[in-house]
């Protein structure tokens, strides 16, 4: 989707605050909202792409007038409701209709599930279009649904740096319609390319972009 | 901004942790609460499991462990050839392992070339080894500004880059996520690999800035 999310190459953002001592968390609440995300998204109702969707999707003066944590959130509360792990009523009083009957990870379980992470790798029995070295034409891709497909790079021209091998296919598991596996490469864009005289003559952004995403260069 | 808290500075005073311009209005705080009440009500979530993640992310797994591993890079070619090849099993050897570095990719920061990362979509980051992302990575002038002036952005950190250089900027819109190795400073030859890591800053291995030189030792 076109959202405020898509921040890549825009003007006007102001300074970058670099304090190397700005706590991770600025307020108890920031905290709570980080755990709950991740405690929720245990019950894999839903997977990572589903959840970047809710966050990303968001009218942009609400996105860019929330903070990173308050996106979470509202994402959090949203996919709950969605599923149903929730009820809209349950939010509205706090009382528990029902209580789920199946235990939520303990902290043992909890860290041994980070340890071991979920990889969006699938097995290698899809060939690749592309290979290193090829050049490739980035898909000038417009649509409301998720996609990973910065606005920058769209209908230019890159070559393929690296082959990272199959991955689950964002588009597609967002919207509960399958993990599409496909080959995801680095694609390589010169500086002017991409932004034209504005960018020096040796600079380069590489993106990561999936097959559907690409074609022969013309 | 998202993920700027100078923009919350309009404060209402019920700072939670005593921060309080860092107090976000005073329903959101509420309804973060409320939610959690409600999921543990349910017995959706444990509340020790909530401490524990957070636990985990503030105070155990940080920016120590990449250091751990570029400075073992610095000291072992072996090793370091490991790493620019497989980087999550190079990584693994650590145990280092699991959510958001389930696929990492190492660059190497080289006189010639320098490598910089950003997530212009979200917030993609290392997890295993550098912890969660600071609050200037997940903010807009980061993410605008990293892959459109890259230079300009280093410069705000303070780090020159000569002209005859590549900078190398990676967006990490997928699931691989991305380390840099920097290069490793003059006037360390005599050092072992835990005083080497000690060079080693986050921001370094995010590729803004370049490890620290050694305040004694500096080379002739």
């Amino acid at each position: 989707m076109n959202g405020a999310h898509d921040m890549g190459g825009m003007h006007g953002m102001g300074p970058i605050d670099t304090d190397p001592d700005d706590p991770l968390f600025h307020a108890e609440w920031e905290r709570r909202a980080f755990a709950v995300t991740l405690a929720l998204g245990f019950h894999g109702r839903w997977n990572i792409d589903t959840s970047r969707h809710a966050r990303e999707n968001r009218p942009p003066p609400e996105y860019l007038g929330s903070s990173y944590y308050e996106l979470w959130f509202k994402a959090a509360e949203k996919l709950a409701l969605d599923t149903g792990l929730i009820t809209a009523e349950e939010l509205a009083t706090g009382v528990p209709r029902t209580v789920s009957d199946t235990p939520p990870p303990d902290p043992e379980r909890v860290a041994a599930i980070l340890r071991k992470g979920s990889s969006a790798r699938l097995p290698d029995t899809v060939p690749p279009r592309f290979k290193a070295g090829e050049r490739v034409l980035v898909r000038d891709i417009t649509t409301p649904r998720h996609t990973r497909v910065p606005r920058y790079c769209r209908g230019r021209v890159g070559t393929i740096d690296r082959d990272h091998g199959v991955y689950i296919f964002p588009d597609t598991h967002a919207h509960g319609e399958g993990t599409k596996p496909q080959h995801c490469y680095s694609v390589r864009f010169t500086g002017r390319t991409l932004w034209g005289d504005a960018a020096r003559e040796n600079d380069a952004v590489l993106v990561d972009l999936w097959d559907d995403y690409l074609e022969p260069a013309p | 901004m998202a993920g700027h808290h100078h923009d919350h500075d309009h404060d209402h005073g019920q700072g939670e942790d005593g921060h309080a311009h860092a107090a976000p209005p005073s329903p959101l705080a509420q309804r973060v609460k409320a939610l959690e009440a409600l999921l543990v009500a349910k017995k959706l979530v444990d509340p020790a499991s909530l401490d524990a993640l957070i636990d985990t992310y503030e105070h155990k797994v940080g920016p120590r462990n990449g250091a751990r591993v570029v400075a073992r890079a610095w000291t072992d070619p072996a090793y370091k050839a490991r790493l620019l090849e497989d980087a999550t099993a190079a990584i693994a050897e650590f145990g280092f392992t699991g959510r958001q570095g389930e696929d990492m990719v190492v660059v190497e920061n080289t006189p010639r070339v320098h490598n910089l990362v950003v997530c212009t979509l979200c917030s993609c980051y290392p997890w295993p080894v550098l912890g969660l992302p600071p609050v200037w990575y997940k903010s807009a002038p980061y993410r605008s500004r990293a892959v459109l002036d890259p230079r300009g952005v280093l410069a705000e950190f303070g780090t020159e880059v000569a002209d005859d250089v590549e900078v190398r900027v990676w967006d990490s819109t997928a699931e691989l996520r991305y380390l840099v190795l920097p290069e490793r400073p003059p006037g360390t030859e005599a050092m072992g690999e835990e005083e080497l890591a000690d060079l080693v800053t986050r921001d370094s291995m995010i590729g803004v800035t370049r490890a620290r030189t050694p305040v004694r030792g500096e080379p002739a």
